[in-house]
């Protein structure tokens, strides 16, 4: 009866069988740190990893910070994700090492749900502090790398992260009919603690923050995707 | 009037800088002279005759020429006779059925009887018999705006139970006949042009007693307010330090002068007698707006006024006046007890208090002292461990005096005093008004790097330059649920270090720009503000709907958008209403596979005038890898005046 357990979360799921089942936790660490980054320099892709962000951050609960390096986050299309506007705080940081600080102290406070950043660089150090900052708590920090420079990966460089995660946009659910159907991403977990790297396609966040797995491959595995659609 | 003259005030303080006078008036005047002396010699009948008697030109626009005859025309005798001003109103004053005293006559009104002026007292009381001193106003001149132009005469209303009277009124509105407990339609009636603004009551005496305050610092330690417009000031051991009573009551009226005050000062040995010497005052009071009644003398100086100087009620007045008693000689000629008895005590004890034979013990304000937190060293300090041990210990002392005053700190300065006397400040301020030693100590450490020892530090001060009350608050008490967290500490160490102004939070805007879709507000500022409770019969009672959220949450939106729409080249697209086939965004060009659209976005004409035309049709778009943009097209693609068919890109979807 491990009751408490149930009671403090220790990880956020996806909701999607086949994405749980092959993380460490069964989700993502809530006391731990998480990167994502963009498929590609593109300002589509990595804005379908804003969303991927903003939908694990509307899952989580209590308020959320965003710590900004830009003022361009639209808060009707976060919303959209799940993450409603009160529930979101904005901090504009003016460089990377600020923007750092700023989501230490976040997570250190120990009364937000998540602490999301946007950087360009982060070293080693600065990944572990986070980590550190987060353990202890039910903060989950989130850390999204830009693309400093065309061609570079930013995930290349060393991090104390638990999961890395990379999304990247793909053709939308095709429609009967002329338009643009559910948002897809290429998600791929590029590496994880005490897991197996793996890549998917998933349909993008609805409004409750939850991705869903396309129908093609759900009724291929019509035991385990179909179960996860119906609970998501 | 310390209404009145409050709005005066603040009507001084918020309007523009005085214009300066245009340069041009100068050079215009030569001409100015040219055009006189031309008109001089013009007859002031229109040109091309036609005069006739009674013309409206004749009657209206010509009267003011008429009034100042050119010297080449002399007007005939009944055209002197003619012109005139309104004749004088044959009616005689008559007293108000409102209650209020007529003043239709101001000569009258201020000679003979002494009338009770509304103007605000200072009773200053000196002496072991204290001695009262009272202040009021005095007529003068109507008020002049900067341009010298008379300004309208001002009152105040104020609903009272059905009907909405007069609260106060100034001296021009005093002398046309309007007092308080007038209602406002008959005073409407009665003036035109007069301007009437809302009484705020709580204002003026929150305004009365923070001048109390201010008097208390710096004329004499006991100031009382005793009403609405009075205060009492004890000048005991004080007067002499402003050579004399009767130079202090002078520099006291100029010091308010100068604030934009009347006063009315009276210094007696009691409070009663300085109360009834300012508001009911003699000849001499009238001059130089004080009266100094000699020690001892305050029987005689009150013998002469009428009872209600002695502050008793309305109804006891009323019954005194009917039996004969008018002035206050006669009452103190009369025996106490049947007095006591037929009045009660009020009566009696008011009457010995003014004259000094039973104390009026007065109630001061008290002067707020700011919270401040002193460690001084006999050895100067240099070093930040020393510096962090000594906070250590000043913050619970200053949360301790904060506790004890039921106060939480908003602003708090810490100043380290050099020994070459160039003070180290730290200021930190906080969100919500907080007391907790931890959170204050862990913000003053963060930046205590930022003070510089020098040759050493010989004082260490904490200052709580802002402080707000802080009491118990509610919590909700559920179980089911977690209390919010307070977010309040976490914005203070942010503040601290990126400020409060690079944090917000966003709101809804009700718009269908997308730029103006979303607004900023201050983080700790509650999230959603109520709603506009409908009234019962109102019509929008009828809607059933829930409201729709401004930001329509089943239309797709970007997940950002960019600070300004960029243009888009090399764009196919039919017209009128089509999407674009490709298009080229920073220098990449772009096939599209799918889209959707267009939604129209009219321009809002309420808020631009410019924009009364403009069309942006909205196109959601996705190119052949799967990028989502959000595009659109100035123009409809059928009016020319809707835009210039261009297209843009707007935002980025996921």
């Amino acid at each position: 009866m491990e009751t408490k357990d149930f009671r403090r979360r220790p990880s956020l799921p996806f909701g999607i069988a086949a994405l749980d089942s092959r993380l460490a936790d069964n989700g993502l660490r809530l006391d731990a740190l998480h990167e994502v980054a963009a498929a590609s320099g593109d300002m589509a892709e990595d804005c379908a990893a804003t969303l991927f962000l903003a939908g694990i951050a509307a899952r989580a609960w209590g308020p959320i910070l965003w710590v900004v390096r830009r003022r361009d986050l639209f808060a009707p299309g976060l919303s959209q994700a799940g993450l409603d506007h009160k529930r979101l705080i904005y901090a504009e940081a003016r460089d990377d090492a600020e923007l750092l600080a700023v989501m230490e102290e976040g997570l250190r406070h120990r009364g937000l749900g998540a602490v999301i950043g946007e950087v360009k660089r982060a070293d080693m150090t600065a990944s572990r502090r986070l980590q550190l900052a987060a353990e202890g708590g039910r903060t989950i920090a989130l850390l999204m790398r830009r693309h400093a420079r065309e061609g570079m990966d930013p995930l290349a460089a060393p991090s104390a992260a638990v999961t890395r995660w990379r999304v990247g946009c793909a053709p939308s659910t095709p429609l009967p009919v002329a338009g643009v159907g559910r948002a897809r991403w290429q998600v791929a977990l590029v590496r994880q603690k005490g897991g197996e790297s793996f890549e998917m396609q998933v349909e993008a966040c609805d409004a409750t923050g939850r991705c869903a797995l396309p129908a093609n491959v759900a009724d291929r595995k019509a035991a385990a995707g179909g179960a996860a659609r119906r609970a998501a | 009037m310390w209404p009145i003259e409050r709005l005066r005030q603040a009507e001084r303080r918020a309007a523009p800088p005085e214009p300066r006078a245009p340069e041009t008036h100068a050079s215009l005047d030569p001409l100015r002279q040219a055009a006189a002396k031309e008109q001089e010699h013009a007859c002031s009948v229109p040109r091309g005759g036609g005069w006739r008697p009674g013309a409206r030109w004749a009657r209206e626009d010509q009267l003011g020429k008429v009034a100042l005859p050119p010297v080449t025309r002399q007007p005939a005798k009944h055209e002197i006779g003619r012109r005139d001003e309104a004749a004088a109103n044959p009616f005689r004053a008559v007293p108000s059925d409102e209650g209020g005293r007529s003043r239709f006559l101001p000569g009258l009104a201020r000679g003979g009887e002494p009338s009770r002026s509304d103007g605000g007292g200072a009773a200053a009381v000196r002496g072991n018999p204290p001695r009262p001193s009272t202040t009021a106003y005095g007529g003068g001149s109507p008020p002049r705006d900067k341009l010298g132009e008379e300004l309208p005469p001002l009152v105040t209303s104020i609903r009272n139970g059905n009907r909405i009277v007069i609260a106060a009124a100034c001296p021009v509105a005093q002398m046309q006949g309007l007092g308080p407990g007038m209602a406002i339609a008959q005073a409407r009636a009665q003036v035109t042009g007069l301007d009437i603004r809302p009484a705020d009551p709580e204002g003026d005496r929150a305004h009365l007693a923070s001048l109390a305050v201010a008097l208390a610092r710096r004329w004499t330690p006991t100031v009382a307010i005793e009403s609405d417009d009075t205060l009492f000031l004890d000048l005991t051991g004080v007067a002499h330090l402003y050579g004399g009573e009767a130079a202090m009551a002078a520099r006291l009226r100029r010091m308010l002068a100068r604030l934009g005050y009347t006063a009315r000062i009276a210094i007696a040995d009691t409070p009663g007698a300085a109360w009834a010497l300012a508001h009911y005052p003699r000849s001499g009071l009238e001059g130089d707006g004080f009266l100094v009644c000699l020690p001892g003398t305050q029987i005689e100086a009150v013998a002469k006024l009428p009872i209600e100087a002695l502050r008793i009620d309305a109804a006891a007045v009323e019954l005194l006046h009917r039996l004969g008693v008018k002035r206050i000689v006669q009452l103190a000629a009369m025996p106490r007890a049947p007095l006591v008895r037929r009045f009660g005590a009020e009566i009696a004890t008011r009457l010995e208090q003014a004259l000094g034979r039973l104390p009026e013990p007065v109630h001061p304000v008290t002067t707020p002292e700011p919270i401040a937190i002193i460690q001084r060293f006999a050895e100067p300090i240099a070093t930040a461990e020393a510096i962090t041990h000594w906070l250590g210990t000043l913050v619970p002392r200053l949360t301790a005096a904060l506790e004890a005053k039921g106060l939480g700190a908003s602003r708090i300065e810490f100043v380290a005093d050099r020994v070459d006397g160039v003070p180290q400040r730290i200021r930190i301020g906080l969100a919500r008004p907080n007391r907790d030693g931890a959170h204050l100590l862990r913000l003053l450490l963060r930046r205590i790097e930022q003070v510089e020892p020098g040759y050493g530090i010989d004082a260490l001060t904490l200052h709580v330059r802002r402080a707000l009350p802080l009491g118990p608050e509610p919590f909700t008490e559920r179980l089911d649920e977690e209390a919010a967290p307070d977010l309040a500490t976490l914005v203070d160490t942010l503040a601290t270090r990126i400020g409060l102004g690079a944090m917000w939070r966003n709101h809804p805007v009700e718009s269908d720009v997308p730029e103006r879709s979303v607004a900023c507000m201050a983080v700790l500022d509650p999230p959603e503000r109520a709603g506009q409770r409908l009234r019962a019969d109102h019509v929008g009672q009828l809607d059933r709907n829930p409201a729709l959220h401004p930001w329509h949450p089943e239309w797709p939106k970007p997940a950002r958008l960019l600070r300004r729409p960029e243009r888009l080249d090399h764009v196919v697209a039919e017209l009128p209403d089509h999407a674009p086939r490709r298009f080229t965004w920073r220098g990449q060009s772009h096939r599209v596979v799918r889209a959707d659209g267009p939604e129209r976005i009219h321009g809002e004409w309420w808020k631009r005038a410019a924009e009364a035309h403009h069309v942006r049709d909205y196109f959601r778009v996705e190119d052949d890898v799967g990028r989502r943009y959000w595009l659109f097209r100035k123009g409809d693609g059928e009016r020319p005046m809707t835009g210039d068919l261009s297209w843009y890109l707007h935002g980025i979807f996921g």
